[in-house]
């Protein structure tokens, strides 16, 4: 199965990217999509930087989604992550998992934020609405705990 | 070898990267970072919390106790915070 691995500065079109995966297809029953959207934190943020690890970030991803792939009878995944300056209310990521039926989409999906949350390297930085550069954003051990949830971590 | 630094951890070392020849016993990663804290007060603000700083060695995230031998590149970063 060709997964669709992109990383970008621009943002992304989840209905376009979703006809892409779908277009021309029959076999597909489930596609469940995530996108994650930047928050303005009740009103402080001005904008996320997100820095990346250029060849890193699409090689890990790549794992992962193999990952995904011997875990459940997946038939399309797209997952596109966006660096740069992003504003509140625009989208970071997003995921989409192909299946025949609902319940390997959901999970895969589920699997594939958890593992990028935790292991695509990227960093978040806060810029603020004062105009001042805020801190890089700390992991979260309830990302951790969620990642572990799946048992063994791709090598 | 080369050496790459990501988010805080480049900010605290100075560099985004650098070409660097490692001394004969520098085996694994936790040498390398130990022969690091060695070369100024830069690099011992960025690792001081070492259990916090990850690795990767070529493009694939590495344990303190991987072997560096061979490696291209080492990366330095803080954990990872996208999605």
């Amino acid at each position: 199965m060709a997964f669709t691995i992109r990383i970008q500065a621009e943002p992304f079109d989840t209905a376009a990217e979703t006809a892409s995966l779908t277009g021309g297809r029959a076999d597909i029953g489930a596609v469940v999509a995530f996108t994650g959207l930047c928050r303005d934190e009740g009103g402080r943020l001005a904008a996320l930087e997100l820095e990346h690890y250029p060849g890193m970030a699409e090689a890990e991803i790549g794992r992962i989604a193999a990952q995904a792939e011997t875990r459940w009878p997946l038939l399309g995944l797209t997952i596109v992550h966006r660096f740069g300056r992003i504003l509140p209310g625009d989208e970071i990521v997003l995921v989409l998992a192909a299946s025949a039926h609902r319940q390997a989409a959901f999970e895969a999906a589920a699997f594939l934020m958890d593992y990028l949350k935790t292991h695509a390297p990227f960093w978040k930085r806060e810029h603020l609405k004062d105009g001042t550069v805020g801190a890089w954003v700390e992991a979260k051990e309830a990302d951790d705990r969620a990642t572990e949830r799946w048992g063994h971590a791709p090598a | 070898m080369k050496l790459v630094y990501f988010a805080w951890v480049r900010e605290r070392v100075g560099k985004t990267d650098e070409q660097v020849e490692v001394p004969d016993g520098v085996l694994t990663v936790a040498d390398l970072v130990r022969w690091l804290k060695g070369r100024g007060e830069e690099y011992e603000h960025a690792f001081e919390n070492e259990g916090i700083v990850r690795a990767a060695i070529d493009h694939v995230h590495a344990k303190p106790e991987a072997r560096i031998t061979g490696a291209r590149e080492i990366a330095f970063f803080p954990p990872m915070t996208g999605g």
